[in-house]
């Protein structure tokens, strides 16, 4: 039970050490690389940019890669690597699909087994896995360089390839290696026809033969790797890592969810390292650490040790008194009747929507994690968590920085310290400093901006939707679980996470597909606008914030400044990401899980 | 951090309970409803929206009333509703007038003391006339005797007299001003108690400093600080968000509605309070920090205030705010660490001369200086050794003492014997003009002293170097105390002194100051204040002299004495009217308390939400979604009366922390951690938890009233 869990967070607390130093050392350019390499690196480097320059260049790449990723989706139908013959996807879907990969999300409106071509898994989503996941990574070294006062933050170009050729490539090889030892598909190859072991368990032909199976295959250990480490997500099939050929095994499953967790843990490190602040950034890693271990305590303890309450009925009967002006004398009853109990052994807790090779946790584990770290992959179904279970991957994304996706869960941490230090820092009886420097106006407003975006982004589209066709038109369950079900989607774009809450009819297919699901228009692009807008401004926001405290002077500490170092300085954030994120996301929470878990279960029955 | 003697304190005692009459809180309720136009109300962003709310729930009201129906929910919910709604507006603005009115009751009792006051003006041909001093003009002289009050500022030019400036200062000791020097300083509207003082005038009336003193006080009052406005920025953002977290709530309550309804299978669409215009805009009201955005700009006004109390001028509310920031902080050891009045301690011989040889030789050169030190060189002469001649009696040329010569002395008729005594350079240099170099023992004797801590002087007599003087100067008491406060405060503290090094090390030693700048001069003064402010230091310094000045423009608080000259005074950025140069420990203590106390009321507004959330979201959904009654952990009777609690709450907790805005959360040097973490558990953790006590009182209240439905 407990057991895989700490083993996932001892291992990749312990590695997070030398690969935090290991980065600090990429990122500061105090490696000398091979000669090829050096060459190409010489040909990459325009030279030292300024925070704007930064942010122009990687904005620049930005559209080139849009385009790009534009231009392989629609060349599927004439691409090579197509022997399925996979046709044209729907242009709303293109759109969203494209964004999705391009803001490191991977929400994905579609299946890859069944929509996708080996070229588009190559050429579309290898690329943009490697080189979106970089960006956040890229934007938080050259805060710390603003943060260090450093006139210039780096070039672009140069971080890119460093994040890309010295990190991603080498660990992904390394990754991409256990996973074809455990079992995982690499080849060319997009179907292989078996015979099943059932005869006939595919159906039988129109002469009586059994169907044979066919499987699909391509070039999964390539794609899976970065998915996993750049906390990307999208999966190779449909149903991601709950699929036997995505993750074969249980020392896969562990690889690969300690592959999403290293590189987010070991980025909070190198932002000490690199700041020269190590105890800072200590305390920040436990900070996160906590509300980690809390989360997945709280999934565990919901989904793993509880029974699945469809299945638990009530013994007594539930009466409410609620008003209702047409009712006589104002108010109505409503009756939640008793249920029995169906005759379930729920002696293994909630085991609907749980891949069981791996044993009880892992589902739950797994859900909190990728939620966590925004990497959206998913070895189990998140829409089968119990409802309350079902608040822990909710919260994760929320607050989008227990850990975070690389670099931007630190960024958004940065984000809730400075207001933090803000609010509360002033009662040492100074003014509020954060790193020697003195908070101002201009720092606040760029903070304030970058974390007003999510929310905005999360709530406003999940109240259109929730009232309108939109939504309801393409919730699978009504009532608080729907609405559970939107909010989901939203939250999931918005946080760049990518996991979804299945059930929601998003997937519009090809372009020709006769029976789209009816809001999946409506769906992929509002999504579509919400991924791209809060992954950009949360991340230009704070490098000019960064840049701004950056080039203020330091004040020597002294027993009259509030340390960043102490339990205290923990305390003070922990409560600031508590109570903001609650501020923001408990009427959400208490209209989506909590509705559901405290109202009728089975609701609308 | 109470220095002031008790009738000071009695007196203020008084000022403050003045500042609670009732005409001045009848003129802050005036004041407060006329800041409900609009124009006033949007300088205050997080009020203006309160008041935005509060009108359209009164369109609401009176659009049910005329006509249109309010739905399921009773009427007078929303009036009271709508009523505490105003209430919350009126409160916010009551503090900030209150506090306003306040501070410019200050500067009238400031200002009572420039009346009108007769004037001697002298004329070229020193002859006086009697004119008012309203007709004074710059550069004009006036003659001041004995129990006359001065016309207006300006320098003395010829005298010396003590003057009781109590008017302005609330001390009743009389002070010294005198010609030349750095206590030549006098101000409009003190009397002079004895001898006679020619005053040369520098402003006119109502242009005196302190008229534009007061001026700036009031003005300051409506001027906001950098820190004020970035907290500003960030209140108004908090209300952007919870905007962003209320307006999506309708659509969401709605499609609850749906659902419910045809979960029971109604005809006609279920309604909750979800889906209720002023009820939702009760909710924003309580989630947007409107305690501390009614509080702001009371809190700094208080600042501002607290300075006044203390007898501080401070010429803006962010002088006040940079004092709290200070990092270093410079003090002239003399008058601020030791007593100033260095005493003569004891006579050291060299070989071959004995003690009272000596005493009798320094009595002698010291008869002529007038200066304390000299005084007491005589008195230990006559106490210790029974030394005494009578000046009349001596046929002798006195050598008086002057800064020039840094000795004096007496040349004997009798035998032309040169007695001297003074500086050991000046003394050894006059030994050498009569061919004599000093012996060798002298060195070692005058380094023994410095490393004490003292001051040595030499005495000669003829061209035979008899010993030294040593003089100590004393620590003020419990200045020891003081500094180690201002060390736990996390200060930096230096110690500026003329003296030698030796000294300066001894004196910094016992005085416990971190650092100490021997030597110095205003020039190295003001290179050592850039030297530190270069490497982001915030520098605190007093001055008094007109070479101060440049370094009291360059420090980031510069505190200037008012018995000071005129430029020190227009340099620094506070003026204490004590001319006490401890006072920079107050005013930093001023400072933190002012910032702490904003921190700590928008930790606490912010904190104080959660118990709101707790008691309106099961509220809102109690006609749709009734078992989210289980989130309701305070037990509230109904959805109305628990909305109407929280907005009840969150109007009250304005006036009843007007007092803690106006008196400031109390600082305690016990060192940055202790004091956050001490003011987290206050008002970080109480503020969670308050609220739910408050609001489940005034539910109980409401429903043993019979006023919640």
């Amino acid at each position: 039970m407990w057991t895989l869990p700490l083993l996932l967070l001892a291992v990749t607390i312990l590695l997070s050490i030398p690969m935090s130093k290991y980065f600090a050392w990429i990122m500061d350019g105090r490696y000398r690389a091979p000669r090829v390499l050096a060459w190409f690196e010489e040909r990459l480097n325009t030279g030292q940019q300024n925070w704007k320059q930064y942010v122009i260049a990687m904005m620049a790449f930005t559209a080139v890669l849009f385009t790009y990723g534009y231009v392989v989706l629609c060349l599927q139908p004439i691409a090579p690597l197509n022997p399925l013959g996979r046709s044209i996807l729907a242009p709303s879907l293109i759109f969203n699909t494209v964004i999705s990969f391009l803001t490191n999300t991977n929400l994905q409106h579609y299946s890859g087994d069944q929509h996708l071509s080996n070229f588009s898994q190559i050429f579309f989503i290898l690329p943009n896995m490697f080189l979106s996941a970089s960006i956040g990574f890229c934007a938080l070294s050259a805060i710390i360089r603003a943060f260090r006062g450093e006139a210039t933050v780096g070039n672009f170009f140069v971080d890119m390839w460093r994040v890309v050729a010295y990190i991603y490539v080498p660990a992904a090889l390394i990754i991409g290696a256990i996973f074809i030892h455990e079992g995982m598909p690499m080849t060319y190859q997009s179907e292989q026809t078996v015979t099943t072991l059932e005869p006939a368990s595919m159906g039988v032909d129109d002469h009586g033969a059994a169907k044979p199976q066919n499987i699909i295959v391509g070039p999964v250990a390539a794609v899976i790797p970065i998915k996993m480490l750049g906390t990307n997500g999208g999966g190779f099939y449909g149903m991601n890592s709950a699929v036997p050929l995505e993750n074969p095994t249980a020392v896969s499953n562990f690889v690969t969810t300690f592959a999403m967790m290293i590189f987010p843990f070991s980025l909070v490190l190198m932002f000490g390292r690199m700041l020269g602040r190590i105890r800072h950034s200590v305390v920040i890693y436990c900070v996160m650490l906590a509300m980690m271990v809390g989360l997945i305590w709280w999934t565990i303890n919901w989904d793993t040790l509880r029974p699945n309450p469809a299945f638990t009925g009530t013994s007594v009967e539930r009466s409410y008194q609620i008003a209702d002006a047409t009712a006589p004398g104002g108010h109505r009853a409503v009756v939640l009747p008793a249920v029995a109990s169906l005759p379930v052994d729920q002696s293994l807790g909630n085991l609907e929507g749980k891949e069981l090779r791996f044993g009880t946790s892992a589902g739950a584990v797994f859900a909190a994690v990728t939620t966590d770290v925004t990497c959206g992959a998913v070895n189990g179904e998140m829409d089968s968590l119990n409802p309350t279970a079902s608040l822990s991957p909710f919260i994760g994304m929320w607050l989008n920085c227990v850990f975070g996706g690389k670099g931007v869960g630190m960024i958004n941490l940065l984000l809730f310290l400075i207001i933090g230090v803000f609010l509360a820092g002033q009662m040492v009886g100074r003014s509020p400093e954060y790193l020697g420097r003195k908070v101002g106006a201009r720092e606040m407003k760029l903070a304030v901006i970058a974390l007003l975006v999510h929310p905005f982004l999360i709530l406003g589209p999940s109240g259109l939707f929730a009232a309108t066709g939109w939504g309801t038109g393409a919730e699978s369950n009504p009532g608080a679980h729907g609405f559970s079900q939107i909010v989901y989607q939203f939250s999931s774009a918005s946080a760049n996470n990518g996991s979804a809450f299945d059930g929601l009819g998003v997937t519009y297919g090809f372009n020709n597909n006769p029976n789209p699901a009816p809001e999946a228009v409506p769906l992929d692009i509002a999504t579509g606008l919400v991924m791209l807008f809060s992954r950009y401004l949360p991340i230009i926001a704070p490098i000019a914030m960064a840049f701004f405290l950056g080039r203020k002077k330091v004040a020597p500490a002294s027993l009259g400044t509030m340390r960043d170092d102490t339990i205290t300085f923990g305390v003070l954030l922990l409560g600031t990401i508590i109570i903001i994120g609650a501020l923001l996301f408990l009427p959400v929470a208490a209209l989506g899980p909590l509705a559901e878990h405290f109202g009728p279960i089975p609701f609308g029955g | 951090m109470e220095i002031v003697g008790p009738t000071t304190h009695d007196r203020k005692g008084g000022r403050w309970q003045q500042l609670f009459s009732t005409p001045l809180v009848l003129s802050a309720m005036k004041q407060s409803l006329i800041m409900l136009r609009p124009d006033i109300q949007w300088q205050n962003p997080v009020m203006f929206v309160v008041e935005i709310g509060a009108l359209l729930t009164l369109a609401f009201i009176l659009r049910a009333v005329f006509g249109g129906a309010a739905g399921p929910f009773s009427l007078g919910y929303f009036v009271a509703l709508d009523f505490w709604l105003w209430l919350t507006v009126l409160f916010a603005n009551f503090a900030t007038a209150f506090a306003e009115e306040r501070g410019r009751a200050q500067a009238e009792f400031l200002r009572r003391t420039r009346v009108a006051t007769p004037a001697k003006r002298l004329l070229a041909d020193g002859r006086t006339e009697d004119i008012t001093s309203i007709r004074l003009k710059p550069g004009d002289c006036v003659v001041v005797n004995a129990g006359e009050p001065i016309p207006g500022d300006g320098e003395v030019i010829e005298g010396i007299a003590s003057v009781d400036e109590s008017a302005i200062t609330g001390e009743s000791a009389p002070v010294l001003r005198e010609a030349g020097g750095d206590r030549s300083g006098v101000t409009g509207g003190t009397t002079v108690l004895s001898d006679r003082i020619v005053v040369r005038i520098v402003a006119g009336y109502g242009e005196s400093f302190l008229d534009r003193m007061i001026a700036l006080v009031e003005g300051a009052v409506r001027q906001r600080t950098p820190n004020e406005i970035a907290l500003t920025l960030v209140l108004t953002a908090f209300t952007l968000i919870f905007l962003i977290v209320v307006v999506p709530l309708w659509p969401m309550a709605y499609a609850a509605e749906t659902y419910m309804t045809s979960y029971l299978g109604l005809s006609a669409p279920l309604h909750s309070l979800g889906t209720d215009v002023p009820t939702l805009i009760a909710l924003l009201v309580c989630l947007i920090p409107t305690t501390i955005g009614a509080l702001l700009a009371a809190i700094g006004i208080a600042g501002m205030d607290r300075a006044l109390r203390n007898n501080i001028i401070a010429k803006s509310g962010h002088a006040v705010e940079t004092a709290g920031d200070v990092d270093v902080v410079l003090l002239d050891k003399t008058g601020t660490i030791t007593l100033g009045a260095r005493r003569a301690s004891r006579f050291l011989a060299l070989s071959g001369v004995t003690e009272r040889e000596l005493a009798n030789a320094a009595e002698l050169a010291s008869l002529s200086d007038e200066t304390p030190e000299g005084r007491s060189i005589v008195t230990l002469a006559r106490e210790k050794y029974g030394v005494r001649h009578d000046p009349a009696e001596i046929e002798a040329n006195f050598v008086p003492f002057s800064a020039q010569t840094r000795m004096s002395g007496i040349d004997l008729l009798s035998d032309g014997l040169q007695i001297r005594k003074g500086a050991p350079d000046a003394v050894i240099a006059h030994l050498r003009r009569h061919g004599v170099n000093p012996p060798g023992g002298i060195d070692l004797q005058i380094a023994n002293a410095a490393a004490e801590g003292a001051t040595p002087l030499l005495v000669s007599e003829g061209n035979r170097a008899l010993g030294a003087i040593v003089l100590q100067d004393t620590l003020k008491p419990k200045i020891a105390e003081r500094i180690a406060q201002l060390r736990q405060m996390g200060l930096h503290t230096i110690m500026i002194t003329g003296d030698n090094r030796l000294t300066a090390a001894t004196i910094a030693q016992r005085a416990g100051v971190d650092d100490y700048l021997a030597e110095a001069t205003p020039e190295r003064k003001l290179e050592f204040l850039r030297k530190e402010q270069a490497e982001g230091k915030l520098v605190a310094m007093m001055g008094d002299g007109t070479n101060d000045a440049p370094a009291l423009a360059q420090a980031d608080v510069g505190l200037a004495m008012n018995a000071g000259t005129q430029a020190a005074k227009e340099a620094g950025n506070m003026v204490d009217l004590d001319s006490d140069p401890t006072k920079l420990i107050e005013v930093v203590g001023i400072g933190k308390e002012l910032l702490m106390t904003r921190g700590a009321l928008t930790t606490f507004s912010i904190a104080n939400d959660v118990a709101k959330y707790f008691a309106i979201v099961p509220a809102l959904f109690a006609g749709t979604l009734p078992w989210l009654k289980v989130i309701d952990i305070m037990h509230l009777h109904s959805a109305t009366s628990a909305i109407l609690s929280a907005i009840i709450f969150n109007a009250l907790i304005i006036p009843l922390l007007i007092p803690v805005a106006l008196k400031g959360v109390r600082y305690r040097p016990i060192g940055a951690d202790a004091l956050l973490r001490r003011n987290l558990l206050v008002w970080g953790l109480g503020g969670v938890i308050a609220p739910f006590i408050g609001i489940k009182l005034i539910d109980m209240f409401m429903v043993a009233l019979r006023l919640a439905a």
